[in-house]
């Protein structure tokens, strides 16, 4: 596949806006500035941008607890989310989702989810949509190694067969469930996706231009009323299930050598497709990352709280008595 | 007007509404079987007038039916998914507690949830203890949730309307043993609005507030308590979440009296609630104790005799309501 420099450019921003969003909202984090659980997506980067550099703003995903590199991807606004992860009025969510309930409408991002495997069924709602209207939209469920096992995940892939519903079920296999290492061979689950009866691969999630390729056919397999796919991209998470878990339960010698070996982005720019890149723009967009950060950080964190009576809106479109 | 049953009311509501706005799917177990439009036929001629894009059968799988009724209302759809039996609620909650109730909420108000999720309910028929259950105070204490259960094919066919049309996610219990019951029903589409209860009966001495089924049996322990000289009224909520407590409480401070007949089992019951919301906002207005009047803390038994001694009788209540209304 040719890539044009356009498409190397952007993907080389969005994983590398995603690495440094991540980073300093790690440091702030740690600086006690954001409140509840956040979870790293550190060198799981290239399946979030090469799955969704095939979406446009109408095509839907379904996220997980560790969502924001797939909110990054699918195009919501840097500050918007700083906003959200830092709960305050102006957040995507008006500071009543945070890091693990973000969403945001406009972009067709239905959602983090802080419950495990929650996400497929809703994903393929968003399928049923685009199948029911003919608009040739497609769906997107992100999913970990440890979601895999949900029976709703189960339940969705057999729905999506079974209705030939346009879903993409995109496997992020990390190969830890929380604190546990899943027992697994790598290519499993796209495997059990498969025995249901769709097309399923299994990839090197650390390699931006193989997640693209597979991810561009499911997808376009989807717009072209082919039915479900999946995409088992395997990849190493480098920080602990929440930020502040210190992984004892990994062997460090694994863990500092997969650290080493499964950076998305210096594969990237290691890659032979990317040697007309020039340094000195790959500099400028990390110059304008920085400053993008900086701006949004420093406007988040400065912004207004809800205020006490926005507790109680929100939880419903009507109220007792009104009709439609 | 017509004199309809609640299941062709159902039935026509679901014609009309599908005609009315194309983006209306029904979905769920055998809902496009064209023979019988699913276990009771509530769904009969659907597909064969809309076609299979829009009247779809799912597998057996609750957690992915409800979930994409969800994720279909989220963008853009206004699915009508069935619950066959509310008891399944065990294999789905996740997706309508934790998903469907708070997106509007934990999204900020920038989404809507437009789906309404019919389920049957009840004791009465000898299905047993998973096909029996009311279970409705699980959902009505779900912020998110509308929860609605109709009493006679009038209030059925406005209620589904409203549901179908509402912008919340809404659950419509249909009661098993209330399917052939028959009233007059205009014939043109109608709606009624959440939150407003139904005065059955204009009484003066005890307020009795009962839901679906139960609305019946209190109407009929109403009529032979008026042969006995006690006046009782009778108040069907109709809608369970969002709850007309004002109704409620107007009616007590007329009679001082309550009475409050669930199909629920007793504990954190529909019965609670209002027993609660009285004894909270309207204590000054109570002459004598308020009295429930519910099933008994099992599950539903199989054996018709058993069954019988579960479900609230009209023997029972009319018993409630003396007591009540002798009380000094």
């Amino acid at each position: 596949m040719n890539y044009s420099l356009d498409t190397l450019y952007e993907a080389y921003r969005l994983m590398k806006l995603i690495r440094e969003f991540e980073e300093r909202i790690r440091d702030e984090y740690q600086q006690g500035k954001l409140p509840g659980f956040i979870h790293m997506y550190r060198n799981q980067e290239a399946i979030a941008v090469g799955a969704c550099m095939h979406l446009g703003n109408d095509d839907y995903i379904a996220s997980t607890h560790r969502g924001h590199g797939h909110c990054i991807a699918k195009g919501c606004g840097i500050e918007d989310m700083l906003l959200e992860l830092a709960c305050k009025q102006a957040g995507l969510c008006k500071g009543k989702g945070g890091s693990m309930h973000i969403a945001d409408m406009s972009k067709g991002m239905l959602g983090a989810n802080a419950i495990v495997g929650g996400g497929p069924p809703i994903a393929a709602g968003a399928a049923l949509t685009a199948r029911t209207l003919g608009n040739g939209m497609v769906s997107m469920a992100f999913i970990g190694d440890g979601a895999s096992d949900q029976g709703t995940v189960a339940e969705s892939l057999n729905l999506a067969v079974v209705l030939q519903l346009p879903m993409i079920f995109m496997y992020e296999n990390n190969h830890y469930a929380e604190f546990t290492r899943n027992p697994k061979p790598d290519g499993r689950i796209a495997e059990r996706a498969g025995a249901y009866g769709m097309p399923a691969v299994t990839l090197d999630g650390s390699d931006f231009f193989a997640v693209y390729e597979a991810v561009g056919e499911a997808v376009q397999r989807g717009r072209d009323g082919g039915g479900p796919s999946a995409v088992e991209a395997v990849a190493s998470r480098y920080y602990g299930h929440f930020e502040g878990d210190p992984q004892q339960y990994r062997d460090t010698a694994e863990l500092e050598s997969s650290r080493a070996t499964s950076d998305p982005i210096v594969k990237f720019l290691a890659d032979d497709r990317c040697r007309d890149l020039e340094s000195a723009k790959i500099a400028q967009i990390d110059a304008d990352i920085q400053s993008i950060l900086d701006a949004g950080v420093k406007r988040a964190l400065a912004a207004a709280d809800p205020t006490p009576e926005q507790l109680y809106s929100d939880v419903y479109v009507s109220y007792r008595g009104e009709a439609v | 007007m017509s004199k309809i049953s609640i299941r062709e009311a159902i039935n026509r509501v679901l014609h009309e509404e599908m005609a009315r706005d194309e983006r209306v799917v029904v979905m769920g177990e055998d809902v496009a079987n064209r023979e019988n439009g699913g276990v009771y036929g509530i769904t009969a001629g659907l597909a064969d007038k809309f076609g299979e894009l829009r009247v779809i059968d799912t597998p057996i799988t609750e957690s992915a039916i409800i979930g994409a009724a969800g994720g279909a209302a989220l963008t853009g759809l206004r699915p009508v998914a069935e619950l066959m039996f509310i008891d399944f609620l065990g294999v789905c909650l996740d997706q309508l507690m934790n998903q469907i109730a708070k997106f509007r909420y934990m999204f900020g108000g920038r989404a809507t949830t437009p789906v309404t999720i019919r389920t049957m309910i009840g004791a009465g028929s000898g299905t047993g203890p998973q096909h029996s259950a009311i279970l409705y105070p699980l959902l009505v204490a779900i912020p998110g949730l509308k929860v609605v259960a109709p009493s006679n094919a009038y209030d059925a066919k406005g209620l589904l309307a409203q549901a179908i049309r509402d912008d919340d996610p809404v659950i419509f219990c249909e009661h098993k043993g209330l399917y052939t019951e028959e009233c007059e029903v205009p014939d043109e589409p109608y709606t009624i609005p959440f939150g407003l209860a139904r005065t059955v009966c204009v009484g003066t001495d005890v307020t009795v507030v009962a839901f679906s089924r139960m609305v019946l049996l209190s109407e009929q322990a109403a009529e032979l308590l008026a042969a006995e000289g006690i006046s009782v009224e009778v108040i069907d909520p109709r809608t369970l979440s969002p709850l007309d407590d004002e109704a409620i409480l107007a009616s007590v401070q007329k009679t001082g009296r309550l009475v409050v007949v669930d199909e629920s089992n007793p504990y954190c019951s529909m019965a609670s609630e209002v027993s609660s919301i009285v004894a909270d906002k309207g204590f000054d207005y109570l002459d004598a104790p308020i009295k429930k009047v519910t099933a008994p803390h099992t599950p539903v038994p199989a054996s018709p005799v058993l069954e019988l001694e579960y479900v609230p009788s009209v023997a029972d209540i009319v018993a409630a309501i003396r007591e009540v209304a002798a009380y000094e």
